[in-house]
């Protein structure tokens, strides 16, 4: 009885995580290699690579690649430079901290679909101030909506995803600040230590394993992030604004393609896969010469 | 010197809560400017004349409330049940030491690394011949299981601030180990639990592409899919829109505030572990 205690325990979790999400992720890679159409009685048979090559055709696949990795560095290292900024600012002492971070954080907790719709209106000229003030700032040449311009729209939901993940990134990078002693901020001042030199030499190096890991979870997790286009653009315009996860879900809700959705699935996680090794055997490489 | 560092720092955290609060501001605005301002007024800051009729509008005549009331059904359901599993997980890995506890934690870490999109499909086979694609009951399961893992970790980091001596001593007195976790460290633990449900309940209630595929008739829509059905229908009417908007951003709002500072502290206690 002693000894079977934890795993009754965790028994609960287990088995429903093992049941939703694992088995259905056996099974989910197997459908790439099958011909999987939802309500279509005659498809099931085993395709081999074939969805694999159709992918190496397909142009839209090319395109949403692309653009996944632009949404991604482009959300990503604009989160992080804001998130940091906002952790830097907030980490110093003054009245009314509390409500501040409260308020500034707010954006965190508006639900991702909820974002995307806010953002689609702001964008929109009919009803949101933002293409107004951007022609008068002279930025555009008339109040005309991003999301319908080929050629800028994947600027909305990148807005719309900036927004929504400074929080995120201000709360981790302000809790790594402050488990930072004061003391060594008061031994490099007393040596002479300017501003700059505290932040470059004492503040960067100390946060660099948390920066490093809390951005590699949010490239993985940005990178699997359809919502936002699915409510801003669902794809378009002429796909300019579609990425793999968009696609795959477009793919498996309009066109009820299962099969061919699980293989673009599939190199999907691969690719994060890969992404995610190399950043760890670097974090490896770095803490071997620290 | 010291006078314009401290004004440049409010400066920028002005800017940052302008950008934050802005987006949420300009809802509340549209929601409450009469449909004959809507376009007059348009980049005004504030309508010349108010009016809650939007809000109005959306709750008795609008299939709002029914939508309300399957997300509060959903959220609440799944807060509770993913509370409880990842209470019990959370509970084991912070106290025991037994074989097999790196293959658990391994399959935890797994379910929040891959890409959810790709068990969209073999989800809604495994539900539908069960009967439990276009219920709310299916909602449930899924979101249950989604966010356990999340909460395991949160709950695990809540346990390990307590100390084992407390349930030890009850034990001592002849409590079973599972009388003392209910008696001594649950109640020490109400701030955590509060957390980690909160921190489920808004994501189930934020949760979209699942409700989508897995629900689509109107009755079991939780309000995200609702929304977005209502969008596609009716993608006019944009005062209601965000009154409805506004609606939707009230429960989880509250959640927030009462919440925010125990999430961090979890979060941090998380982040320290590493």
């Amino acid at each position: 009885m002693k000894r079977a205690e934890p795993y009754l325990y965790t028994a609960p979790a287990v088995l429903l995580i093992a049941a939703v999400m694992l088995a259905p992720l056996i099974t989910g890679l197997s459908y790439a290699f099958h011909d999987i159409i939802l309500l279509d009685p005659l498809s099931g048979d085993f395709v081999g690579f074939d969805h694999f090559r159709e992918m190496m055709e397909d142009d839209s696949f090319w395109t949403a690649l692309s653009n996944t990795v632009s949404w991604t560095v482009l959300s990503v290292s604009l989160q992080f430079g804001f998130g940091l900024a906002l952790a830097l600012l907030l980490n110093r002492p003054m009245p009314g901290r509390r409500l501040v971070q409260a308020l500034v954080f707010l954006p965190w907790a508006v639900p991702g679909f909820l974002s995307g719709l806010t953002w689609a209106w702001l964008f929109n000229p009919v009803i949101g101030p933002l293409p107004h003030w951007l022609t008068s700032l002279g930025l555009m040449t008339s109040a005309e909506n991003i999301l319908s311009d080929p050629h800028l729209a994947l600027w909305g939901p990148i807005a719309a995803n900036v927004w929504w993940g400074i929080p995120f990134f201000a709360i981790t990078l302000l809790a790594a600040l402050q488990s930072i002693s004061k003391e060594i901020y008061e031994a490099a001042s007393i040596d002479g230590a300017g501003p700059w030199l505290r932040f470059s030499r004492i503040t960067l190096p100390l946060l660099a394993p948390t920066i490093l890991l809390t951005v590699m979870l949010r490239t993985v997790w940005v990178a699997n992030f359809a919502e936002l286009i699915v409510v801003m653009t669902k794809g378009g315009p002429a796909d300019s604004t579609q990425i793999l996860s968009s696609y795959i879900f477009s793919l498996a809700f309009q066109r009820l393609d299962f099969g061919y959705a699980s293989a673009v699935s599939a190199i999907l996680l691969l690719l994060l896969l890969a992404y995610a090794a190399s950043v760890m055997a670097l974090r490896r490489v770095m803490a071997d010469r620290g | 010197m010291k006078i314009l560092v401290r004004f440049l720092h409010y400066l920028a955290l002005s800017a940052f809560l302008a950008f934050a609060l802005f987006p949420l501001f300009w809802l509340l605005k549209v929601s409450v400017t009469p449909n004959d301002l809507l376009y007059a007024e348009g980049v005004r800051l504030w309508p010349s004349r108010m009016s809650f009729d939007h809000y109005g509008a959306v709750l008795r005549h609008s299939q709002f409330p029914l939508f309300f009331r399957n997300s509060l059904i959903v959220s609440l359901a799944t807060a509770i049940l993913a509370t409880a599993a990842a209470s019990a997980a959370g509970y084991a890995f912070s106290r025991f030491r037994f074989r097999g506890k790196a293959w658990i934690t391994g399959l935890l870490l797994v379910s929040q690394m891959f890409p959810l999109v790709i068990i969209v499909a073999p989800i809604f086979r495994l539900l539908a011949p069960l009967g439990l694609t276009n219920s709310l009951s299916g909602l449930i399961v899924v979101y249950t299981a989604f966010n356990t893992p999340f909460a395991a970790f949160l709950m695990q980091s809540f346990f390990e601030a307590i100390p084992k001596d407390l349930e030890e001593a009850a034990m001592i007195d002849g409590a079973s180990r599972f009388q003392a976790l209910r008696q001594v460290v649950l109640p020490l633990t109400l701030p955590g639990l509060a957390a980690t449900g909160g921190f489920v309940f808004s994501a189930a209630w934020s949760e979209l592409l699942f409700a989508l595929m897995l629900n689509s008739s109107a009755s079991v829509s939780t309000f995200p899919a609702g929304m977005m059905g209502f969008i596609s229908k009716f993608s006019v009417d944009f005062g209601q829109m965000m009154a409805a908007g506004i609606l939707a951003l009230l429960p989880v709002c509250a959640f927030f505030f009462l919440i925010q500072r125990h999430l961090v502290q979890g979060l941090t206690a998380g982040a320290v572990k590493g």
